[in-house]
């Protein structure tokens, strides 16, 4: 009356194999689970009683042990539900079953229906890593979990199908998902050529996208800061499949991913600048993955940078710095990715009009300076592109000439991202952002006049010896997007334009 | 007794009173080393003499210490100096209410020629343009700038003095021992090297706003004429032009645009029978001409035939006014990429120059 089957649970994003053993013995009819469960599972006996019961089956009386192996591992989620009730049937002679190679997920409704688990893609992938065969997923889940190819998925709907799959009553073939079909081109509603004029932040945003630089845009209000930054998601280059399997693992244990299947596009996240500071970089009592994490592989647009609690601010260096997260916890500590792209954008004062000489600045000298130091200097060092833009008066605006359109942009930015890509297939970075100092005199190598100019910028500009790698850095991304093998001399003068706002704004 | 009228002097000022006391107590007494042992009902018959002021006088007499005093500021580099002392500044004598005890730092005596520039703590981008340009010109002179320490244009002027290698003086509204705004304590230190720091107050005084106006006189006062560079309606710059006035100094004023805030100061100088600066020639021509002098000074005509066509185009263009580079884009018919690059390769060439987010003027 002993049976054992195969589960999954998570910590952060790496799925463990749990063992549910079901022993049925007589007795008192007593239903106990052990094995360091957390409240979701310690209710599912509720939930697995009446699935039982609302399927057809009986629910043995018997004194009912389920044991959730390993024991030292904490275990939370509701995807236990479907191996506990299936430990009980088999426990109770009802299915047979006795094959080790097949993993179950699933939570349970009361009427034996299978519900849609979080984090399905994240745990089907880590026991690919584990050698495990088949897994059985609950039907909404299918799509995620299809990205798969070499396990069987098996998507079923109520806790009878699976038993009657099981016996071998119905058959069903593993779901390969909808494949190629799903790969259609998103349409965006928002196009780069819907902004008159402010050529120089649309080129800015182009250098800053192909090479994955971060960049900081200051201006006044109605300069056209957020309009433009906004249409970003529109010129990023498309994810590759890796980089697609990593974002919809991370959107998948959040409980965020809507379209099912993989996410295609870059994500795009602009969190309320009220934000915290855990809910940005994650955690909690069960750590969630926070923004940055959300904006793996995409980009964390702040607007509003200054008004941003400053705890929250600094909190962004480390996984700047090192592209992941840890959140340590009582129970274990969580590794959440974090490789994004920070776009800012902030006003020169709390009232918006400092230097405007056609508006009265409201703001007191001290004003300005305690919004312009919540950012601080670290986290300024970390901007690779500075911008500053004016508004675009409306005289001026209508007759300029129509920009380009994104898709033009994006075909230059991709292009750029793909020599990149084949540039440090051996360095383990993907872009000129990433670029560490070490390896800055090899890839951004200056011929002599560009050396010459370098020399006569650091004079005039007095710039810092960061400030001198961040041009650099850039400028190799200008020539990228030329298609130019090596730096020439209006690449660094184009990338001097982007440089530090520092002196003159945090003096 | 072995103490000087100049060290009484010192004790009055170290007392709190405010410096048109003191003179009046060193217009009355013949010998100032009087006020120690004159009696009380003596000291009554002394006219507009404040009841508080004399009660001050008469508590701390017994305690007087000037030669500690004098030590202490000695061993923080505190140098003092009064109007009863030789050295003290002919050009100071001459002011109405000229102040009797002055604490510096750095070398302060030598100071001739001064030229005074104040403006708003708030500028604009085309104020600090010109705030540079003519501090930049004046260095070159060999002219001694003077202001007042304040965020915005007084610290562009100094700065861009300590920048081209020039004296600059501040003169500070708090005691000098307290680097006020905190913001500038950098530029405190650098002028207390490449010029002087001076203060009317007794050091400990804190920055207290009413003390302010009144150390504006000695800005002018120092000074051969005050350039305004920006002012508000209401601003404290227009209390050192009307110093400059009283103290039959010229004030020139910045002209602006009549919209923008920042100019509606100067601009009503200008109506009021200011000079306007156009040039710094017209400086010359008004207060004398330094260059005599200064044989350093020599103004280059940038030689534009090195240009290359594109850059001419630019510059052609910037000339005509302050330009926006998406507008040099657009009227030039150039891309922003070539037009970014070249703006910043004129820059570097010191031809021309960002006045604020991307809008470049000539210099």
């Amino acid at each position: 009356m002993y049976s054992k089957i195969s589960t999954c649970v998570l910590q952060g994003l790496s799925g463990h194999i749990v063992e549910v053993e079901t022993d049925l013995s007589r007795g008192m009819p007593v239903f106990n689970i052990v094995g360091l469960a957390d409240t979701a599972i310690k209710e599912s006996k509720e939930r697995v009683r009446s699935a039982i019961k609302n399927s057809g089956y009986g629910f043995p009386l018997n004194r009912i042990t389920i044991n959730l192996a390993p024991a030292h591992l904490r275990k939370e989620g509701s995807q236990m539900d479907l191996a506990i009730a299936l430990g009980i049937l088999i426990s109770s002679g009802m299915v047979d079953y006795d094959q080790e190679d097949t993993v179950f997920l699933g939570e349970l409704s009361l009427d034996g229906k299978l519900n849609p688990i979080e984090g399905a893609l994240p745990m089907v992938l880590s026991l690919r890593d584990f050698k495990i065969k088949r897994c059985i997923v609950p039907y909404d889940n299918r799509e995620e979990c299809s990205v798969i190819d070499d396990m069987e998925i098996i998507p079923l709907r109520t806790l009878r199908e699976v038993v009657d799959y099981l016996k071998g009553k119905i058959i069903i073939e593993p779901y390969k998902g909808m494949g190629e079909d799903s790969k259609e081109k998103k349409e965006y509603e928002l196009d780069f050529s819907d902004i008159r004029g402010q050529d120089s932040l649309k080129r800015a945003l182009e250098v800053a996208a192909a090479g994955g630089h971060n960049a900081l845009i200051l201006g006044p209000p109605g300069s056209g800061k957020t309009m433009a930054i906004r249409r970003l998601p529109t010129i990023l280059p498309d994810l590759s499949l890796e980089e697609s399997i990593e974002v919809t693992k991370i959107y998948s244990i959040a409980g965020l991913l809507k379209s099912k299947g993989l996410i295609k596009e870059r994500p795009f996240r602009s969190p309320h600048h009220t934000i915290s500071a855990v809910s940005l970089i994650g955690g909690g009592r069960n750590p969630k993955p926070g923004e940055v994490s959300l904006a793996h592989n995409g980009v964390l647009f702040l607007d509003e940078l200054a008004e941003f609690d400053r705890r929250a601010l600094d909190s962004l260096r480390q996984p700047m710095e090192d592209g992941q997260v840890n959140i340590s916890r009582i129970y274990g500590t969580y590794t959440f990715p974090s490789k994004f792209m920070l776009v800012a954008a902030l006003n020169p004062c709390p009232c918006g009009y400092y230097g405007d000489p056609y508006h009265d600045c409201s703001c007191s000298p001290r004003d300005i300076d305690r919004y312009l130091n919540k950012i601080s200097q670290p986290l300024l060092d970390r901007m690779d592109i500075h911008m500053e833009v004016l508004p675009v008066k409306y005289q001026d605006l209508s007759r300029v000439r129509k920009g380009e359109s994104s898709l033009e942009i994006k075909k230059r930015v991709s292009m750029a991202r793909q020599i990149q890509l084949n540039r440090f297939k051996d360095e383990g970075i993907y872009t000129n952002a990433q670029i560490p100092n070490k390896l800055i005199p090899k890839y951004c190598s200056l011929s002599s006049s560009s050396e010459r100019i370098m020399d006569q910028a650091f004079k005039k500009y007095k710039f810092s010896a960061r400030t001198y790698h961040k041009i650099l850095k850039v400028a190799r991304t200008i020539a990228d997007l030329e298609g130019k093998e090596s730096i020439m001399d209006h690449h660094i003068l184009e990338a001097i334009g982007y440089r530090s706002l520092r002196v003159k704004y945090w003096g | 007794m072995d103490i000087s009228a100049r060290e009484v002097l010192i004790w009055l000022n170290t007392l709190g009173l405010s410096n048109s006391t003191i003179l009046k107590l060193l217009d009355y007494f013949y010998d100032l080393r009087e006020i120690l042992e004159i009696s009380g009902e003596n000291f009554l018959k002394i006219p507009n003499l404040k009841r508080e002021n004399l009660e001050r006088i008469l508590n701390s007499r017994s305690k007087i210490n000037v030669s500690g005093f004098l030590e202490d500021n000695m061993k923080k580099g505190i140098k003092i100096i009064t109007c009863l002392d030789e050295e003290y500044p002919e050009a100071l004598r001459q002011i109405y209410n000229r102040p009797a005890v002055l604490y510096y730092k750095g070398d302060f005596l030598d100071f001739e020629p001064a030229i005074a520039i104040v403006g708003s703590r708030k500028a604009t981008a085309y104020g600090k343009w010109a705030c540079e340009k003519f501090t930049k010109e004046l260095v070159e002179l060999g002219v001694t700038i003077i202001s007042g320490l304040a965020l915005g244009i007084d610290s562009i002027a100094h700065r861009t003095a300590l920048d081209n290698g020039g004296r600059t003086i501040a003169i500070l509204g708090n005691g000098i021992d307290i680097r006020y705004p905190k913001k500038n304590a950098k530029l405190y230190d650098e002028i207390c090297e490449a010029g002087a720091i001076v203060s009317e107050f007794p050091p400990g005084t804190q920055p207290l706003s009413y003390n302010f106006p009144q150390r504006n006189r000695i800005i002018s006062g120092l000074a051969l004429a005050v350039i305004v560079v920006e002012a508000k309606e209401r601003s404290g710059s227009l209390i050192t032009a009307h110093h400059a006035l009283e103290q039959g100094k010229d004030v020139f004023a910045l002209p602006g645009n009549i919209n923008s805030i920042y100019s509606k100061g100067t601009n009503k100088l200008i109506k009021d029978g200011a000079f306007p600066l156009l040039d710094i020639e017209d400086l010359l021509e008004v207060v004398g001409d330094f260059r005599e002098r200064n044989q350093s000074h020599k103004m280059d005509e940038f030689d534009y035939s090195t240009l290359s066509d594109i850059e001419r185009k630019i510059v052609e263009l910037v000339k005509e006014g302050p330009t926006h580079s998406d507008m040099i884009a657009y009227r030039t018919g150039l891309d922003i990429i070539t037009v970014n690059s070249m703006l910043t390769i004129l820059e570097m060439k010191g031809i021309i120059k960002e006045l604020t987010s991307r809008t470049y003027t000539i210099c």
